[in-house]
């Protein structure tokens, strides 16, 4: 947001993202496909980041989201036999769709309300996601399958299907979206939305088009979970209804709440710390729920702004 | 000269009050008018028609020869009408410089530059004093320099009309004297509409006042002849010893 260290934040994120480059070649296979699938999630997370911690805009249904951008895709290959860059351009289309008309719908209510609208419409789409099982597997889901999820570009082609491939490219999408939304909250654009968060009312006052902003934010929010959903179908092929479900609508918030909302790597750090929690606890015992539980209380106890949020706080201030 | 803003039986009712009541306004450009009058008399809300946060019952709003009575209020402030509020309303948890960035990044919207934006930020800061202040979270800002970055928030729209609902209020002596001269430099390049109740401030500021009685307007004129006149000792100025 602040003028100040522009460069101490771009080489922060460059240097998360060589970190996680050079992982791939140090991590065992589990963990390297984990990371994978982590960081297409986080891309999830960031979508939602966006929305909740940037405009202020809490939402119950982003997994319809996530859930247009996988069903747009995986139905693509499946269905209609498309080749992966188009079927991933059809989830990203269908997201970007279902997030004008959504935001066009719930920007008309706000807090709860907005909660709750948001929620039923994400309800919505789970359910015809059901009711068109036809077309869509119902509760089985979808395989995409392996031989369709190939890149072909002339003469060579990339094996999606590739554990070194499959992490590279989420690694791509993971970095591309990560400094996308660096660049949106540094910009004046990012300043409105903030301030938007901060006081609506105000922000009108100083000749904001208060809708307009946040319209465009609930499709940039949406678009970016579509994508996350598109990439998640042709990396891992598996096109499910329960990545619709509610669950998938309350877990990026949760990430975003852990890692830290309305900063930059929070989500990513969110993601990862769920996902490595639930890992550990459940070699354990059959009860690691309840482990992860103790775990995000004390962390809402002591982190309150999440973990970097937190360290934002109390130590770093440039923290973008 | 054309006015820069006439309202044409303007009247605003909250139930069955009528908080503002037919009110025929006229303003000059490069004007500085004083409202003022008796608290519920209606200036607040009379203001606040104009800057388009309530929509009135009836009547017309007219600003440059053009009706805006169905804007909405951001489409007013693109316009030239900036807004301050009675109540310190900054951003606290931005800093004075981000909370001016917003109104001085919407004027520049020609042109796209970081250091055109940052210019005229400082600029703003600076003719409020709080340049040294710009890296501050607002919400740590004494209540006088929160008062003042509502102004720089106003100035940095480069407004046409600049609206300040009771600006003094809660200042010390010293900062109202600093207060005085601000007014008067921006008044070189705006039109300046002032709701205020410190009478020192109007009678040495305005160049003519407006008496707000129960939503009408009650006498208009010139701060010597609003001070002689008896309807207004009447009802707001209490008559003399």
């Amino acid at each position: 947001m602040s003028e100040a260290s522009p460069a101490k934040a771009y080489a922060l994120h460059l240097g998360v993202i060589a970190l996680l480059f050079v992982l791939s070649f140090l991590l065992p296979d589990y963990y390297h496909g984990l990371l994978a699938r982590i960081m297409v999630l986080a891309v999830f997370a960031m979508g939602y980041n966006m929305l909740f911690g940037y405009v202020g805009l809490l939402s119950l249904g982003h997994a319809m989201f996530f859930g247009a951008g996988l069903y747009g895709a995986g139905l693509a290959v499946i269905q209609l036999g498309w080749s992966v860059p188009a079927a991933f351009a059809a989830g990203l289309g269908c997201g970007a769709v279902l997030s004008l008309i959504i935001g066009l719908l719930a920007l008309r209510t706000t807090g709860v309300a907005f909660m709750i609208v948001t929620m039923m419409f994400a309800q919505v789409v789970y359910l015809a996601i059901l009711y068109f099982a036809a077309w869509t597997g119902g509760d089985q889901g979808m395989v995409v399958p392996q031989p369709t999820r190939v890149l072909t570009f002339g003469a060579t082609s990339l094996d999606l299907t590739n554990p070194t491939v499959r992490y590279m490219a989420a690694l791509g999408l993971f970095s591309l979206v990560l400094l996308i939304t660096l660049a949106v909250v540094r910009s004046r654009y990012g300043r409105v939305l903030v301030a938007i968060r901060e006081n609506e009312e105000r922000t009108k006052m100083l000749g904001y088009d208060t809708f307009s902003n946040k319209l465009a934010a609930v499709i940039v929010s949406g678009t970016i979970c579509a994508t996350s959903g598109a990439a998640y179908a042709l990396l891992f092929g598996y096109v499910g209804s329960s990545f619709a479900s509610v669950q998938y609508s309350i877990l990026p918030l949760l990430w975003v709440l852990l890692g830290g909302a309305a900063t930059t790597l929070g989500p990513l750090l969110g993601t990862l710390f769920m996902y490595y929690v639930i890992d550990v606890t459940s070699g354990y015992t059959s009860a690691y729920l309840l482990i992860v539980g103790v775990a995000l209380i004390l962390l809402v106890l002591f982190f309150p702004k999440g973990i970097l949020g937190t360290v934002r706080q109390r130590w770093l201030g440039w923290l973008p | 000269m054309t006015p820069l803003l006439t309202t044409k039986g303007l009247s605003c009712s909250f139930g069955g009050l009528r908080a503002v009541d037919n009110v025929d306004f006229t303003l000059m450009p490069g004007e500085i008018r004083a409202v003022i009058g008796p608290n519920g008399a209606g200036k607040t809300t009379f203001v606040s028609l104009v800057s388009g946060r309530i929509q009135p019952s009836s009547g017309a709003i007219v600003f440059d020869g053009a009706d805006i009575t169905g804007l909405p209020t951001y489409a007013r402030v693109r316009r030239g009408i900036a807004y301050t509020f009675q109540i310190t309303s900054v951003f606290a948890n931005l800093s004075a410089y981000d909370n001016v960035a917003l109104p001085a990044q919407l004027t520049l919207s020609d042109s796209r530059s970081m250091g055109a934006l940052r210019a005229g930020v400082m600029t703003a800061l600076e003719r409020t004093g709080l340049a040294d202040r710009a890296h501050m979270p607002a919400g740590q800002l004494s209540y006088g320099h929160q008062r003042l970055l509502e102004v720089a928030m106003g100035l940095a729209l480069k407004p046409r009309l600049l609206i300040l609902d009771e600006p003094t209020q809660g200042l010390a002596d010293s900062e109202i004297d600093n207060f005085i001269e601000l007014v008067r430099d921006i008044a070189k390049n705006a039109t300046v509409l002032l709701i205020e109740h410190n009478m020192p401030v109007v009678m040495q500021l305005a160049d003519r006042i407006t008496v707000f009685n129960a939503g009408r307007i009650l006498a208009e004129g010139t701060p010597e002849a609003i001070r002689e006149d008896a309807a207004v000792q009447d009802a707001y100025l209490g008559t003399a010893p």
